[in-house]
């Protein structure tokens, strides 16, 4: 028996493709932009469910946890749809505006309601923010050791795990004892898509909301009053160059684009 | 906190509606009205013609910071040789400190790096805090982190940067965390607002379609960590050679550097290139390459030029190599002088971790691909005749014409 209870830090993000800066009003175009579940997450979800499924184990149970607007329900029901246990969101006027610092925050508030989480998996970055900030900065909240990169978990104890991480240029393998925190890379997983069983469960999953108060946060400690760092401008990037396309037969495309590499002296 | 919008000035005319990105505001009778979906970014105070729209109850207080001076960049090691990050933060260092009139600090942490570290000085360095000791042979968050915090807090750098490698961008937000300071994740872009001596962190979000610029609020260090290869790296003419009076050597105290991290092995895959971060020229492949098999005409093209392979994520998903040679969002975020794309699209995902690269070629049959848009140089035609006729003209040696 493992027991080891796992909760998985998801977000729901804005399809970034079609998010766009209008460059004569500075404005952002946003037609089209739906919210999907951020996509290095649904590894996170699919990992935590791997675990239960590969240990056999109803002992190991899986929470999915989202901090966010009310609407976020709907990423916490697919994480159900393909086999979290149960799901929290963590919703509040006073959690809006967050940095990664106030988001960990609010998460290790909200991982302490749930209790006893010896696991906790995140995905590596988000599709939005991009910072891969808030998984170190919840494990240093929650006092606990973090691990990036995962992409590959061996062995799994009530006390310890073996993973295997990805670094810019090696594999190093751990090990390490729980509770612990872990990002998991791409590599680790195919995510499964919902069963119709597990769409039915999420249709009738009643997923609770926890404000501020639930979660016994202070208001200086969460949203923008809590968070260190503050977003003052927000811009469209310039572009710089014009493309050049290179004409004519193929020998005289090679020889021009031969010519411009031995001007970049690489040749 | 509150926002609110002043019912008698404002026109509905909808401009704040647009720059929404969260679709935080509706018009209702002709008015703006913000509903909870508001994550109080600003964006529509900016935007609103009519000053309209206001944010209250954000606390500001003044806090004291004149304890915290100059500048310290975080020389990472890898092995016994220090990353060309840290001596770009060097560089860059020197600029802020000196718009600040303020002093310029590394800290180099290692297991014998003192070789490496000192080279820091030939970059403008006015000090060097040098913690070089084998407890610091592998990069482990806890044992690192240990050292960084200890540093940071005896010294109190107004500003500590590093670079934004993938042991930093775990590493950095555990220190910041200990120490209760911001951080702001992947700068491109740092500046000095002169009139309130304060860090402008400006960073690409949403994939790079967007920079937004951050300030630390209410908390010291300013903390940022920085994309490898955005800063130059620039030598400083006439920089001392007498550095010795110029180490301060940090006492390494063997018994608080116990780790609970146990690193049972380390595998490098044998050799293969694979930390593609680190050439200068990438050539990679994509969806248009048809098979695992046909990167080893890439490899050759990318070995001509002294380079390294990389690849899309639908090369990627399909099997044909490896994950660690994956450009772009989900994968890793490369700035070499040359990125040649044979056979790539483009999708925002791939060009969020490449369009920063100095030179873009592109080799595409479709000449609506998105790449020709970031591409410096593009080519429409079949990659499998441009790539073996220039492979032969760089072998041969010969025009072609």
């Amino acid at each position: 028996m493992i027991q080891v209870k796992i909760a998985v830090c998801i977000k729901q993000v804005p399809g970034t493709t079609e998010i766009k800066i209008n460059p004569e009003t500075n404005t952002l175009i946003r037609e089209g932009v739906e919210n999907i579940i951020n996509p290095f997450d649904s590894y996170a979800i699919e990992e935590a469910v791997r675990l239960k499924e590969r240990f056999n184990d109803e002992n190991i149970e899986v929470t999915a946890l989202s901090m966010g607007p009310p609407q976020s329900i709907e990423i916490l029901k697919e994480a159900i749809s393909v086999g979290a246990d149960s799901a929290v969101l963590l919703s509040d006027r006073a959690f809006a505006g967050a940095d990664t610092w106030a988001t960990a925050s609010t998460l290790a508030k909200g991982i302490r309601k749930i209790g006893d989480c010896r696991l906790i998996i995140l995905g590596k970055q988000t599709l939005d923010g991009d910072t891969g900030q808030v998984g170190p900065e919840l494990a240093q909240k929650m006092k606990i050791p973090f691990l990036g990169y995962v992409s590959c978990i061996t062995e799994l104890d009530k006390n310890k795990m073996r993973v295997k991480r990805l670094m810019e240029d090696r594999y190093e393998t751990f090990e390490i004892n729980l509770p612990i925190a872990i990002s998991v890379v791409k590599d680790i997983n195919v995510p499964r898509v919902p069963s119709l069983r597990g769409k039915m469960k999420a249709k009738n999953a009643v997923i609770p909301v926890w404000g501020a108060k639930e979660i016994e946060a202070d208001e200086k400690e969460v949203g923008l009053s809590g968070s260190y760092t503050k977003v003052v401008k927000i811009f469209a990037p310039q572009i710089k160059h014009e493309t050049k396309i290179i004409e004519g037969a193929i020998e005289e495309k090679v020889e021009e684009l031969h010519k411009i590499l031995k001007e970049l002296n690489v040749l | 906190m509150e926002i609110k919008v002043d019912k008698k000035t404002c026109t509905g005319c909808g401009i704040c509606k647009k720059a929404c990105l969260y679709d935080a505001i509706d018009i209702i009778d002709g008015k703006a009205v913000i509903n909870e979906n508001c994550i109080f970014c600003g964006a529509c105070i900016d935007v609103c013609r009519f000053n309209s729209i206001r944010i209250s109850g954000i606390d500001e207080e003044e806090k004291d910071f004149s304890g915290y001076s100059g500048v310290c960049v975080y020389l990472e090691a890898n092995g016994s040789t220090l990353s060309d990050v840290g001596f770009e933060l060097v560089s860059e260092g020197r600029k802020l400190a000196d718009k600040l009139g303020a002093g310029l600090s590394a800290l180099a942490v290692g297991s014998s790096i003192k070789e490496s570290a000192v080279e820091a000085f030939d970059y403008g360095l006015d000090k060097l805090y040098l913690a070089d000791s084998p407890v610091f042979s592998n990069n482990v968050d806890d044992v690192f982190s240990k050292i960084l915090v200890q540093v940071i807090a005896r010294y109190r750098p107004d500003i500590f940067l590093a670079g934004a490698t993938w042991f930093g961008r775990t590493l950095i937000p555990k220190v910041a965390a200990i120490l209760r300071t911001g951080l702001t994740a992947d700068c491109t872009g740092l500046e000095i607002d002169e009139e309130k001596k304060i860090l402008l962190q400006t960073r690409p979000t949403f994939g790079g379609s967007i920079l937004a610029t951050i300030i630390t609020r209410n908390a010291r260090p300013q903390m940022a960590t920085v994309r490898p290869h955005v800063m130059e790296k620039k030598k400083i003419t006439g920089s001392t050679k007498n550095y010795e009076d110029k180490i301060e050597y940090i006492e390494i105290e063997r018994s608080r550097f116990k780790t609970g991290y146990n690193l049972i092995g380390v595998d490098r895959e044998l050799n293969e290139k694979i930390n593609i971060t680190d050439y200068n020229v990438i050539v990679s492949g994509g969806r248009g390459l048809g098979g695992g098999e046909k990167f080893s005409m890439l490899e050759e093209l990318a070995s001509l030029l002294g380079g390294v392979v990389g690849a899309s994520r639908a090369a990627v998903d399909s099997g044909w190599i490896s994950y660690p040679h994956q450009v772009g969002q989900t994968g890793k975020t490369v700035n070499p002088k040359i990125y040649i794309a044979c056979g790539i699209s483009g999708a925002i995902q791939h060009l969020a971790g490449m369009q920063t690269s100095d030179i873009i070629i592109a080799i595409n049959k479709d000449p609506d691909a998105s790449i020709f848009k970031v591409a410096n140089y593009g080519i429409v035609g079949d990659l499998f005749e441009v790539v073996p006729v220039l492979i032969k003209r760089i072998k041969n040696g010969k025009p072609l014409i």
